[in-house]
């Protein structure tokens, strides 16, 4: 691996965007209009403030899921991947250069979103804004980890948004959103507990609803990660020099 | 040969249930231009990403400057440009060339350098999806040239473009061979068969001859290569 030629990819893929800037308004501006629209949808502060955490954990994860799984699939189809196999850069180097520059976008993205959500929304954070922000941003460099991994699976751009109902729906779904996760069935709690965006979920209500750092806040944030860090090297894995 | 730039014994590749290239077997002498040439679907492309090293092969060996081809050490050392421009099209052509020049560790000199040498000195701040067909080819070339690779890899690099820099084009390839560059450059185009040093003709997964022109000319007693070509396609090979 390289430091210089991770960062250098980085510097390209952010130089791509910046020729792309209605993909870069959607991308920072999405989540906080998503989070005005619920605010106003309960239009009550109390059960904005009670759904708000996840949410905001959710709709970046979702959006730089959506976003990576595509971008990365381009790179993947057209000739450019062929091409960067055959000169001296490691795969890690392509794929934490991808991370990188998507984890820089959802800095921005969630930092937007929390702002607006605590200064405008009423969002109660019992903990630190900061902490808040940190969770987030992990939560949406796991949907950047895992649009990067299952980008391996596609052969189209058509059949990599289809993941997102495969990948992120059911995430969704099971994550203590709608029904916590101790009131589901064994079998549903048990899925529950191996999907890493229940971690997410859990680790920003806690921040949210208490001013504790305690063992359990640590350990979601550990796992969401570890998962991340985990796609992101299966996703390295996939990448092949060769092809037939 | 010890010596050779390219060496290539027995080389079957297989993609799918077609065998795309059957027994190949080939010497590639440093310093020279040899043309690759054949009828479109013949295995060219095969040929070269085998050399490249980022196809999968069946049986066979294929050593590139002393070693097998895909090597680490030969990444540095080789310069590829795929017939479809592999070169991001929401970039302009120096911020391209910029990104894979850091990837090569090649002096940031070298990006003027290869723009002025595919004439793109205009357009290096153009955004290369806007570029026309011929000018997306040579931003394509130029990635290849970066950081002075010994041998150069160039799958029909002259398609779609007009005769004149078509001319320059194959003027530059002579000066790198003149100054020790190796140079495989497939084409379909027999006219630029003719300003190659060494023709390896392909056919059907095949090598059917691998000669100078003058040679081909010769064995085959035909006044151009075009006729040379297809009496040999004709006659099966004979090599």
């Amino acid at each position: 691996m390289s430091v210089p030629v991770t960062l250098a990819t980085n510097r390209r893929i952010l130089t791509q965007l910046r020729h792309d800037p209605r993909t870069v308004v959607l991308m920072l501006v999405m989540p906080t209009l998503l989070m005005v629209l619920l605010r106003y949808v309960f239009n009550s502060a109390a059960q904005f403030s009670a759904i708000a955490p996840a949410l905001l954990g959710i709709f970046p994860f979702t959006i730089m899921f959506l976003i990576t799984s595509v971008t990365t699939l381009r790179e993947r189809t057209s000739a450019t991947l062929e091409r960067l196999m055959t000169l001296p850069i490691a795969k890690p180097d392509l794929v934490f250069g991808y991370a990188l520059a998507f984890g820089l976008i959802a800095v921005a993205q969630v930092a937007i979103a929390a702002l607006v959500s605590v200064t405008w929304l009423g969002l109660d954070v019992a903990s630190s804004v900061w902490l808040l922000l940190l969770v987030a941003v992990l939560d949406a460099l796991l949907g950047t980890a895992l649009g990067l991994f299952v980008s391996a699976f596609a052969r189209t751009e058509f059949q990599a948004i289809q993941f997102m109902p495969v990948i992120v729906l059911p995430q969704f779904l099971l994550c203590g959103l709608l029904q916590p996760r101790d009131e589901m069935g064994w079998l549903l709690s048990w899925i529950s507990d191996v999907l890493p965006l229940s971690y997410a979920v859990d680790a920003l209500n806690h921040v949210t609803h208490s001013a504790e750092l305690d063992g359990t806040l640590v350990r979601n944030m550990a796992v969401v990660a570890g998962s991340a860090l985990l796609a992101l090297l299966l996703g390295a894995a996939t990448l092949r020099r060769r092809t037939p | 040969m010890a010596n050779s730039a390219v060496s290539i014994q027995g080389l079957r590749v297989r993609r799918g249930d077609r065998v795309v290239l059957r027994d190949v077997s080939c010497e590639i002498a440093p310093g020279t231009v040899t043309g690759l040439l054949g009828p479109s679907g013949c295995g060219k492309t095969t040929l070269l990403r085998s050399i490249v090293g980022v196809q999968l092969v069946e049986a066979g060996t294929v050593t590139v400057l002393g070693r097998p081809a895909g090597s680490r050490e030969l990444r540095r050392k080789l310069g590829y440009a795929t017939q479809n421009p592999a070169i991001y099209p929401d970039l302009t052509v120096a911020e391209a060339l910029r990104y894979f020049a850091a990837v090569l560790r090649a002096p940031k000199s070298d990006v003027d350098r290869v723009i002025a040498e595919v004439d793109l000195t205009d357009h290096a701040d153009a955004l290369i999806g806007r570029l026309s067909g011929g000018q997306r080819g040579r931003a394509n070339l130029a990635v290849a040239l970066l950081g002075e690779p010994e041998l150069l890899v160039l799958d029909e690099p002259t398609v779609g473009l007009d005769p004149v820099l078509r001319d320059e084009l194959w003027g530059l390839f002579g000066r790198l061979a003149a100054h020790g560059t190796t140079l495989l450059v497939s084409s379909h185009v027999m006219d630029e068969a003719a300003r190659c040093g060494q023709l390896l003709l392909m056919r059907e997964g095949r090598l059917l001859a691998h000669d100078e022109p003058g040679g081909l000319l010769r064995r085959t007693g035909t006044p151009d290569l075009e006729q040379a070509f297809l009496r040999l396609i004709r006659e099966g090979a004979l090599l």
